[in-house]
């Protein structure tokens, strides 16, 4: 049962695409079948996630091949973390869809619930292997249905960001790929466990950090960090909103993720180095971020320069790499998916109810619906880290972190971001909700009309509804979510139970 | 053999790279091609070169005693061959999509559509 527990995270999403592409005309079936999906996924997490608190960490070999020779699936606490919240935002943006407002009928009827799907499957899966190339399988696996979902409509902007989004993701496999490469030739082995040992006691530790650096680029793509995030405000912002969502909420996780897997489990031998230099780019990535930021007066633009800026307080988490430390990071991500996927949905519940994402034609919203307003403020300011939300401790921690160990440089910056994205935070306010509505914008909001259905309008809030909720949740009682990354932090930097688990399983 | 197939590799990168530098939005898509080739020549070369030594086991043996090539480069090209297979393939018909929606085939004038709109 605990073995099935560790597959089914990837079989479900893909089971459900499987049996949505048989229902392909039905969009109104594959919704709810969608929705049937995802909430069985959220229940196999949780289940997951506490196994792997109740009994350590899990892991199976597929295929019964024994590691290190075949695949292992592998759930440590930070990998089950991440599942869950994958699971939780696939729940949103499929309640976010059902409304019929998150996603034009045009799109939904042309396998827009079916990419989804083989979407959280990619992701999900990425997080649970425990093998360097079939983390890449994962890894194309989700990109090719995020080219697809960005694709998707064919609009001119849509087109332009899929070109630059697809030519620089296909760099970053190839980058992926040859790192892979030569790993496996000096090292002999693919297993992530296997090679944490054999790298420990490598022969080449030159060699070695040279390959550290081949793979801080390629998931450095990924996550978007300093200097190699220019493609994530290009593209992020012209799919539907639904897609740019889960986009925001996931995939530069993933880079995250992997960053923060293979710079714990493999390249800790070389730390003065790798780690400082990861330390120094998550400085310049949330600085660069902030101020990108600063110059746009689109809605989307701003939230995804911002997810640029809050991926450099997660990679600080690495780059300052004590225990606090990474437990900030994970806390971080944690927040930081929850929070920026809310906001992306908050944007498109604007742009239905305005027909514009330009902050200059919007206004007057705190006026005519100050509900929406109030959940657009909490996790704008959970973002800048305002107490007592969920950004707030997961700064704290952080911040207390590089504190301990004396980086004032970057606790510094990373205390004068979190000032500039409240800045960046208030502009999207006074513009878009607190400023009367410019009277060029009549048309805009008279040709929205159509939208402003009661009925389905709620449906479309109700996913913004939990995912500020849970917030303010983790906000008020953040001790339980501290201790859950305190212990997968703890598992992180001792590789010794993870090895053991993949190695002895 | 080693030393040819390094320098073989080496001038695919170069030239895949060189190729996604041009402006031309199907030397782009060459320059893809080519670099996924350089890296699976990579991973065939990095996995060490043997000739005529098949992991097979003869009839009778229980186990490998003479040396043998490896197999598992050879599996890994095989999935990183049909994944940019398809992911290519995906590839060209997108910026066949870009070139007709876009009019032109030159990467610099594909602009970001707001701001080729003020400028027509």
């Amino acid at each position: 049962m605990q073995k099935l527990l560790l597959v089914l995270p990837i079989i479900i999403p893909l089971g459900t695409s499987a049996i949505l592409i048989l229902t392909w005309r039905a969009c109104r079936v594959q919704r709810w079948l969608s929705l049937l999906g995802s909430t069985a996924l959220m229940v196999v997490a949780g289940l997951l996630l506490a196994t792997v608190w109740r009994d350590g960490i899990q892991a199976t070999q597929v295929g019964n091949w024994p590691a290190p020779y075949g695949i292992t699936l592998v759930a440590d606490l930070f990998s089950a973390t991440m599942v869950v919240l994958t699971a939780l935002m696939g729940f949103a943006v499929m309640i976010y869809s059902l409304s019929g407002l998150g996603i034009d009928p045009a799109r939904e009827s042309f396998g827009y619930y079916p990419l989804l799907n083989i979407l959280l499957m990619g992701v999900s899966g990425a997080f649970l292997t425990g093998d360097i190339f079939n983390m890449y399988v994962w890894f194309e696996v989700m990109l090719i249905s995020s080219f697809v979902l960005l694709a998707l409509g064919g609009e001119r902007a849509q087109l332009e960001g899929a070109l630059k989004y697809v030519t620089i993701n296909l760099v970053s496999s190839a980058v992926f790929l040859t790192a892979v490469g030569v790993l496996y030739g000096v090292v002999g082995t693919l297993n992530m466990a296997d090679l944490a040992i054999k790298l420990h006691n490598t022969a080449e530790p030159g060699l070695v950090t040279t390959l550290a650096m081949l793979f801080l680029i390629t998931f450095g793509i990924k996550a978007a960090i300093f200097p190699l995030f220019f493609w994530l405000p290009e593209s992020y912002h012209t799919p539907p909103v639904a897609v740019s969502a889960i986009f925001a909420g996931l995939l530069t996780k993933v880079g995250v993720y992997a960053l923060i897997r293979v710079f714990t489990l493999l390249f800790t031998q070389n730390v003065g180095y790798t780690h400082t230099l990861i330390l120094v780019l998550s400085g310049f990535t949330m600085v660069v971020g902030v101020l990108g930021a600063a110059a746009q007066y689109e809605f989307r633009k701003i939230l995804s320069f911002h997810i640029v800026s809050q991926i450099g307080y997660m990679i600080m988490g690495l780059g300052l790499f004590t225990p606090l430390a990474i437990a900030g990071s994970v806390f971080y991500i944690v927040h930081h998916i929850i929070v920026k996927t809310n906001l992306f949905l908050i944007s498109g519940a604007v742009e239905r109810l305005r027909g514009t994402y330009e902050l200059k034609e919007l206004g007057g919203l705190y006026r005519a619906y100050p509900g929406l307003s109030i959940l657009f403020l909490i996790p704008a300011l959970s973002l800048a880290g305002i107490p007592p939300l969920s950004g707030f401790w997961a700064k704290y921690t952080l911040v207390r972190a590089g504190l301990e160990i004396e980086q004032y440089v970057i606790v510094a910056a990373a205390l004068l971001v979190g000032l500039l994205t409240l800045f960046s935070m208030t502009k999207i306010w006074n513009e878009a909700f607190w400023k009367p509505l410019p009277d060029t914008s009549e048309k805009l909001v008279a040709g929205a009309a159509a939208n402003q259905n009661m009925g389905r309008m709620r449906v479309l809030v109700l996913p913004i509804i939990i995912l500020t909720l849970l917030t303010i949740l983790i906000g008020l009682v953040a001790e339980p979510v501290l201790l859950l990354a305190m212990a997968a932090s703890e598992q992180l930097l001792q590789p010794s139970e993870y090895i053991e688990a993949v190695m002895g399983a | 053999m080693e030393v040819v197939l390094a320098i073989v590799v080496g001038g695919l990168f170069a030239a895949g790279l060189y190729m996604m530098m041009r402006r031309s939005i199907v030397k782009l898509i060459i320059g893809l091609v080519l670099l996924s080739h350089a890296v699976n020549l990579l991973i065939f070369t990095s996995g060490g070169l043997t000739r005529a030594e098949p992991p097979l086991l003869p009839e009778g043996a229980e186990e490998i005693v003479m040396f043998v090539a490896d197999p598992l480069p050879q599996a890994l090209i095989l999935t990183a061959i049909v994944i940019s297979f398809a992911v290519l393939a995906f590839a060209l018909v997108l910026f066949h999509r870009v070139y007709q929606s876009v009019g032109t085939d030159d990467l610099d004038r594909i602009k970001p559509a707001e701001e080729s709109v003020t400028h027509l």
